[in-house]
């Protein structure tokens, strides 16, 4: 979908927010999935998606829907009940059986429900884990999507002032129209604990939704995760002697350039030019 | 001048009886500042001295370095002729009428191919070059900025790195953080050239995000996390792919999909060809693009709680840093994190968590400056994935400056000064026009 065609539902969804608005609340749905344990294989909390309702939690006057599409059975409860447990008295689940495509549902649920920020996980810990539903449901609803959420500075006259973490440490500052889809990664803080207390007593409150069914799957072979092969250093040399000159070698720099009796400002400018070429300087 | 070569038949004679009384000068007049090693003969055969060549080993044994480099540095007559540089070696490959199109969307961090690039360019040329009979073109779609973006220079790596077509996209709407003009430029290539494959890497640098927008916009189911392909004609497009799934603990394997995100050696980089990188264009314009999210720039972090590990500009101090308070507000000046050699960890002016090196931490900065240090093996080896080395040192004949990519000999406090003075100043200057 192009975003220029998007304009009226951008328009429609400001007029619905206002009935949230009214009361000064922020809209904010957090999709939840079961993770998986990486020693155990147990089912749990997904380390991600828990630090998208910790994030959720830490928004001012925000009313927080709990959003969980799948499968319903004692396993995936507790894991479920562990986000409860952040401090909710009830989440949704949007019921899906076993190997259902739970785009279509969640996006009818989301397009019901009209969130002015939806929050998730980067990728799922079980399944195909391809990180790919937030990107379908922003293309499917035409909302914007921003990745690797560190935090969300403010939101005010709908528009949020976001955070986004960027590799080495870095942060950069992002504006967004709402409504819009947010992903977190390891990056954001961490979630708090789950008290077991109101996790038990959180109501879950199942939605039936119509079912689609994902056919690509059983053509997979799925297997454990093999150990990935080393590279190896491969040496192309014609001779014995540059073979070895390879295995012995130092680490060079390909014919650096080195500055001899220059005076300390003509050294500094030098390293000035090649610290701006790299842009480290800010 | 005619073309011909004479040959002068006394002078050669005089150049081989090395007890001539002209038998130097005429070597010099010839060209050969020693000995001459290899002649031909009044017969027309190459004759040899094995009496000049060679040098005389630490244990007083002569040796002579068969590998040619010897002999090209002293003799450089003949026995230079047949050594080639690296890159020459390569051979030269052009597509001129490919079968289909493989396009590669690399991240380009800085403005240069990363080895992940590197990676997913030699799985593009895996698919490319399957059928050597209709071969493919790899088609890379590079987005830059700036001055001189798409520039010669920068052609030059990429023809080794596998690209045989090349369309160069700059200019402010794509400038930070724009996945949406990158996504619409990205459709439309696909519009235009619909190319049988998009490889773009999986990496936290953008080509995830990348990616995954362009899949869903096409409509296409990608392989993420794939990290093998093998061919396999029962499927569509002729290839199985292996990727991670559910957050790495389970290989997934598929019929290979359009859409691919691949991971980190993935394959082997190319290293046997360089290919012509012939720019293409897009025969329409963009259209204009409804911004939805504005990129306000990056924050500014405190270097000092950046992990060393994953620092992306380091400034570095060993034993030849005396002024330790105008390195620390060097590093703060710079904007630097802070690192350290093992000889100034244990004389106690940094702490164990700063030290650089196999014993320390191993760093991957993009730039690296290293204050007085000389080079241990060990730190060598800890700044071994770090693009730019700089180093500054009194000592022009060690380690750090054989590695560096710019060396500068001097006092090491006398020239910090001067470089935060001048990022002061440019600063303070930038903040007046401001």
């Amino acid at each position: 979908m192009r975003p220029d065609t998007q304009v009226p539902g951008a328009q429609k969804t400001g007029t619905q927010a206002t009935g949230a608005q009214r009361d000064g609340a922020l809209e904010v749905a957090v999709l939840v999935s079961v993770g998986r344990h990486p020693v155990t294989g147990r089912a749990r909390r997904a380390d991600q998606d828990a630090r998208g309702v910790e994030l959720a939690l830490s928004l001012d006057r925000a009313r927080i829907t709990l959003l969980h599409a799948g499968g319903f059975d004692e396993e995936s409860e507790s894991a479920i009940r562990g986000y409860l447990g952040m401090g909710f008295p009830a989440m949704t689940l949007v019921e899906q059986p076993q190997g259902a495509d739970v785009i279509p549902a969640l996006a009818d649920k989301l397009n019901e429900a009209r969130p002015q920020l939806v929050i998730a996980g980067e990728r799922a810990e079980r399944g195909e884990g391809s990180g790919l539903l937030p990107y379908l449901l922003a293309e499917r609803l035409g909302w914007p999507l921003v990745n690797g959420l560190a935090d969300v500075e403010k939101i005010e006259h709908g528009v949020a002032t976001l955070l986004q973490a960027l590799p080495r440490g870095q942060r950069r500052r992002l504006q967004v129209r709402l409504p819009a889809i947010v992903t977190v990664d390891a990056a954001a803080s961490a979630a708090r604990q789950s008290a077991f207390g109101p996790a038990q007593r959180g109501e879950i409150e199942a939605e039936p939704a119509a079912v689609e069914w994902d056919e690509a799957p059983p053509e997979w072979n799925v297997a454990p995760a093999r150990k990935r092969p080393k590279r190896l250093k491969i040496v192309k040399a014609a001779s014995a002697r540059d073979r070895f000159k390879a295995a012995a070698a130092k680490a060079e720099g390909a014919g650096g350039q080195v500055l001899t009796d220059v005076t300390p400002e003509q050294g500094a400018e030098e390293i000035f030019k090649l610290l701006k070429d790299e842009g480290v300087l800010r | 001048m005619s073309e011909i070569i004479r040959r002068d038949p006394r002078k050669e004679w005089i150049a081989r009886n090395r007890l001539h009384p002209d038998h130097l000068s005429v070597l010099a007049e010839l060209g050969e500042g020693a000995a001459a090693t290899e002649w031909m003969g009044p017969n027309g055969v190459i004759r040899k001295n094995p009496h000049a060549v060679g040098f005389v080993g630490p244990n007083g044994i002569k040796r002579i370095d068969r590998s040619g480099v010897q002999q090209a540095a002293v003799a450089g007559r003949g026995a230079g002729a047949g050594h080639k540089s690296a890159a020459e070696e390569r051979r030269q490959v052009t597509i001129e009428a490919p079968a289909f199109l493989v396009a590669v969307v690399p991240d380009m961090p800085g403005g240069r191919l990363s080895s992940h690039d590197r990676d997913l360019l030699g799985l593009a040329r895996q698919l490319a070059d399957a059928d050597g009979e209709r071969p493919g073109a790899v088609l890379a779609v590079v987005f830059g900025s700036g001055e001189g973006f798409g520039e010669l220079k920068v052609r030059e790596g990429f023809s080794e790195a596998g690209i045989d077509r090349l369309i160069a996209l700059g200019g402010d709407d794509f400038d930070g953080y724009a996945p949406e003009a990158r996504l619409a430029a990205l459709t439309a290539v696909d519009g235009e050239f619909s190319p049988r494959h998009w490889l773009l890497p999986d990496s936290k640098l953008g080509g995830a995000d990348l990616g995954r927008r362009l899949a869903a916009r096409l409509r296409e189911r990608p392989a993420t996390g794939v990290w093998q392909i093998e061919q396999d004609d029962a499927c569509a497009l002729g290839w199985r792919c292996t990727g991670r799934g559910a957050a790495g603990t389970t290989d997934i394997q598929r019929a290979l999909p359009r859409v691919v995100l691949a991971l980190a050696e993935c394959a082997e980089p190319v290293s046997e060809t360089r290919h012509a990188v012939q720019p293409l264009a897009l025969s329409q314009s963009l259209p204009p693009l409804l911004g939805r999210i504005d990129d306000l720039g990056q924050v500014a972090v405190d270097p000092a709680g950046v992990a060393l590990a994953e620092a992306e500009f380091i400034l570095s101090a060993g034993n030849g840093v005396k002024d330790w308070e105008g390195f620390h507000q060097a590093a703060k000046a710079l904007g630097a994190t802070e690192g350290a050699s093992r000889v100034a960890v244990d004389d106690g002016f940094m702490p164990r968590h700063r030290q650089v090196g196999a014993t320390g931490t191993w760093v991957t900065a993009r730039v690296y400056v290293a204050v007085g240090i000389s080079g241990a093996i060990q730190h060598l080896q800890g700044i071994q994935s770090c693009d730019k080395v700089v180093a500054i040192n009194l000592d022009p004949g060690c380690d750090m400056i054989k590695r560096a990519d710019l060396a500068v000999i001097g006092d090491s406090a006398s020239i910090l000064a001067a470089l935060v003075e001048m990022v002061q100043r440019q600063r303070e200057e930038k903040r007046d026009a401001a």
